[in-house]
């Protein structure tokens, strides 16, 4: 039996379809069967990412209003033979998409997949509840900024009332340097404020945006930065323990040189 | 006999005030209106007296709604008798709850979040912190045990005595009864132990460490002087 994780931020921008991208992956990676949703009807996202726009016959809201099996609308990866992905509509009525028919969804699914993760929509109105409905477990991505980590405790609140296990927090788009300045929050600092368990941080890579945009998520690449990162939770997600990735960049040829003359710190 | 017996039911006293009724409160209410009644009648209020305020002291009796408008009723018969208060030793056990739900401390072991808000009657003690955005409310005062970085107001039902303290305080808003102050524009964080009250002249709210509170709130624990000053 599968295990449904949600993927919240609250906040939109803040890297949600980027992770659930990644950690499918990676999660592929390790040989588990993974089936990823898109609940951000008319706004996906996620099939762009994942680069499977070109192949979407069906989407979740075929599903409910049962114009197809579930089995149709899935999209098989095209680097993976188990990861799949249920697209969101772009263009139907969501009005159709209810916390009933997510569930039923949900249940089908779990049987065949090792983990299922829902990509969740920004916001705290019926799409976020849509998306939270049928969820085991959730995890929370927030950046170091004020206004996302405000609406990432925001999302706590509330899926503190929902029958589901204590979120975990992912924090995204980290810059080391401006951390290291004072001129982002550090981890230490939100892991307090929010007070929930930290599952993984992701370092600001502009290989992230470049691998989303060929279609191919980051995670995918061997050793980026934030594809560790990812590949890292994905392993915390089975149950590994695995230690946090040192933030500090890898000091290239020229500070290695500096060192031995005694000039770098 | 009979004389003596009624005489000693009701005891009239004269203060600068006005009057003062001392009832018994062994003997049955209809006895003690009719007496209360043959009293007041048989004594003559001139026109030109000014009016007279009656205090009421009933004892250990309890009087239900329609018994204290009939003794309101009766006294009031008498042009120049104003009812001032009606006092009682005893009060309804759900009375009584009410008032010790108000003075009771509530804890709460929670992290209020942004856009959640905790109400209590009472004072609060909450082990853990108000987040930004986060809002505690008690009617008495608030104690945190944790970070303070949202808003919090004591004594919301106008109890201008309320303090606001806690462990590490970084607020957004301090309110207390209708009082309202902000944290400083440029941000310098928070403060260890501190608390949070209004002065003398009850028009601002003034920081101070906690310590403070036993010069600036003596009688903050004192659960019985908020039972007889109501």
């Amino acid at each position: 039996m599968g295990e449904a994780i949600v993927i919240t931020s609250g906040k939109g921008g803040v890297g949600k379809t980027t992770t659930t991208a990644n950690l499918g992956t990676a999660l592929a990676l390790l040989d588990k069967k993974v089936c990823l949703i898109d609940t951000d009807i008319g706004l996906r996202n996620l099939d762009v990412i994942m680069g499977l726009e070109n192949r979407i016959i069906y989407d979740i809201v075929d599903v409910l209003e049962e114009r197809c099996k579930v089995s149709q609308a899935l999209i098989k990866d095209k680097r993976f033979d188990c990861l799949y992905l249920l697209p969101a509509a772009q263009t139907s009525d969501k009005s159709s998409l209810t916390p009933e028919g997510m569930i039923e969804v949900i249940n089908q699914l779990k049987p065949d997949y090792d983990y299922i993760l829902i990509d969740c929509p920004a916001g705290i109105e019926q799409g976020y509840k849509n998306a939270v409905v049928g969820a085991d477990k959730a995890l929370v991505v927030t950046t170091p900024e004020k206004s996302s980590v405000r609406d990432a405790d925001r999302i706590i609140g509330l899926l503190e009332q929902e029958d589901i296990e204590p979120p975990h927090l992912i924090i995204n788009r980290i810059r080391n340097h401006m951390m290291k300045n004072g001129d982002m929050l550090d981890v230490d600092e939100i892991v307090q404020v929010l007070s929930i368990d930290l599952l993984g941080i992701v370092a600001d890579d502009d290989d992230v945006i470049k691998a989303s945009n060929h279609g191919e998520p980051v995670a995918f690449q061997p050793n980026t930065r934030a594809s560790i990162a990812y590949r890292n939770i994905a392993r915390r997600i089975l149950g590994e323990s695995v230690p946090l990735l040192s933030l500090e960049e890898k000091p290239g040829f020229m500070d290695k040189i500096k060192k031995v003359f005694g000039l770098a710190k | 006999m009979s004389a003596n017996q009624t005489n000693q039911r009701i005891t009239i006293k004269g203060t600068r005030d006005g009057l003062t009724l001392f009832m018994d409160d062994t003997c049955s209410f209809e006895n003690l209106l009719k007496e209360l009644h043959d009293i007041l009648t048989s004594h003559h209020f001139a026109e030109d007296e000014p009016m007279i305020t009656v205090k009421v002291e009933l004892g250990n009796r309890y009087l239900n709604g329609e018994q204290e408008s009939q003794l309101r009723e009766v006294i009031r018969k008498q042009n120049k008798l104003v009812v001032d208060q009606i006092v009682s030793n005893v009060i309804l056990k759900t009375e009584a709850l009410e008032w010790k739900e108000d003075t009771e401390i509530r804890l709460h072991n929670k992290i209020v979040r942004s856009g959640q808000v905790l109400h209590v009657n009472g004072d609060l003690l909450l082990v853990g912190d108000v987040n930004p955005g986060g809002k505690v409310i008690a009617s008495g005062n608030i104690f945190v045990m944790g970070n303070l970085r949202g808003i919090a107001h004591a004594g919301v039902d106008g109890n201008e005595e309320a303090v606001i303290a806690a462990s590490y305080m970084a607020p957004n808003q301090l309110r207390i009864a209708d009082k309202i102050s902000r944290s400083p524009d440029n941000e310098q964080g928070g403060v260890h132990m501190e608390c949070g009250f209004l002065d003398e002249q009850r028009e601002q709210i003034i920081m101070d460490r906690i310590s403070s509170l036993t010069k600036a709130r003596p009688d903050l624990n004192a659960f019985e002087r908020r039972i007889f000053n109501g």
